[in-house]
């Protein structure tokens, strides 16, 4: 930190910042991708079938 | 595949499936490269090791704009061409566009208050990208509010096509008006005036950006994909308990 100078911590907030809002990008998305596969099984084991009678899930 | 096949989305699935490691593990790489070449860049002889802020807020300020870009081009294929993937792409980017959006402005307050003595200046640039956070918040609001997903797109497309004006107010603000925010030193006319030793490391954290933005749009996408296919069977589930 000192070899940043008199403003380290501007230096080091703005990287932490930035750090933390990509991680929460990416732990949203992650997690929004298993509630919609999740939710896709359970309304699939309920007997719901698409159209084509293909997995809605299906990758 | 071809361009037509993407139009189908569980080809574009089967494609993000293929592709989604891989550039997930380009951007780590080139990230780790970018923020080492940033770590090791020399100080600026007026701005000390501040100048290392420049290397994440310039790729996020460039993004905020790119990703408008890329929804006005999406809200074109939704009202003109009525690609059945338009409206997800733009739904899908909208977010990811607010947090770019969100970190230029605060690194970048960040880095003003020790370089010009503020946090904030109400000039051109700071307030024309502000605008741009809020036309963000708007647009993922009117999706919200919307429930049927294809009047929403409709609403959404024409509000990005008028918010498009605003991306070359941001860009030109600081040569049509007088703001403290320094002029175009990378993207201008006569080539960019920075040193190898910044402009490198900067063109290298600008790639990885923009690889982590195509990385979380495409698992966005295909989020939005499953939420609408979702939707759909709910819909079928009621009207076979209506019936």
């Amino acid at each position: 930190m000192a070899a940043l100078g008199p403003y380290a911590s501007f230096i080091a907030t703005s990287y932490g910042l930035v750090a933390a809002v990509v991680v929460l990008l990416i732990v949203w998305i992650f997690l929004d991708y298993r509630q919609q596969t999740a939710r896709l099984r359970e309304l699939e084991a309920s007997g719901i079938v698409r159209r084509s009678g293909r997995s809605a899930a299906e990758i | 595949m071809s361009l037509i096949d993407l139009a189908n989305p569980t080809k574009f699935l089967a494609l993000t499936a293929r592709v989604l490691p891989w550039l997930a593990g380009a951007t780590a790489i080139l990230l780790l490269i970018g923020l080492y070449q940033s770590a090791m860049a020399p100080d600026d002889y007026q701005q000390g090791a501040t100048v290392k802020i420049m290397f994440i807020h310039v790729p996020n300020a460039w993004l905020s704009m790119f990703v408008w870009g890329i929804m006005s081009i999406a809200s074109l294929g939704t009202l003109v061409w009525r690609h059945p993937l338009a409206d997800v792409a733009a739904k899908a980017a909208a977010p990811i566009g607010a947090a770019f959006t969100f970190l230029a402005l605060v690194t970048g307050s960040l880095w003003g208050r020790p370089m010009w003595g503020t946090y904030w200046e109400w000039d051109a640039r700071l307030t024309s990208v502000l605008i741009l956070f809020l036309m963000y918040l708007g647009l993922i609001a009117l999706w919200r509010a919307v429930e049927d997903p294809s009047r929403a797109a409709r609403a959404a497309a024409v509000l990005t096509l008028v918010g498009a004006i605003n991306i070359p107010i941001i860009k030109f603000s600081v040569d049509w008006w007088n703001t403290l925010h320094q002029p175009a030193s990378v993207i201008r006319m006569g080539g960019p005036t920075l040193d190898n030793a910044f402009l490198i490391p900067l063109l290298v954290m600008a790639i990885a950006f923009s690889l982590l933005f195509i990385t979380l749009h495409l698992a966005a996408m295909r989020n939005e994909i499953l939420r609408r296919r979702v939707r759909s069977l709910q819909m079928m589930q009621a009207n076979q308990k209506a019936a």
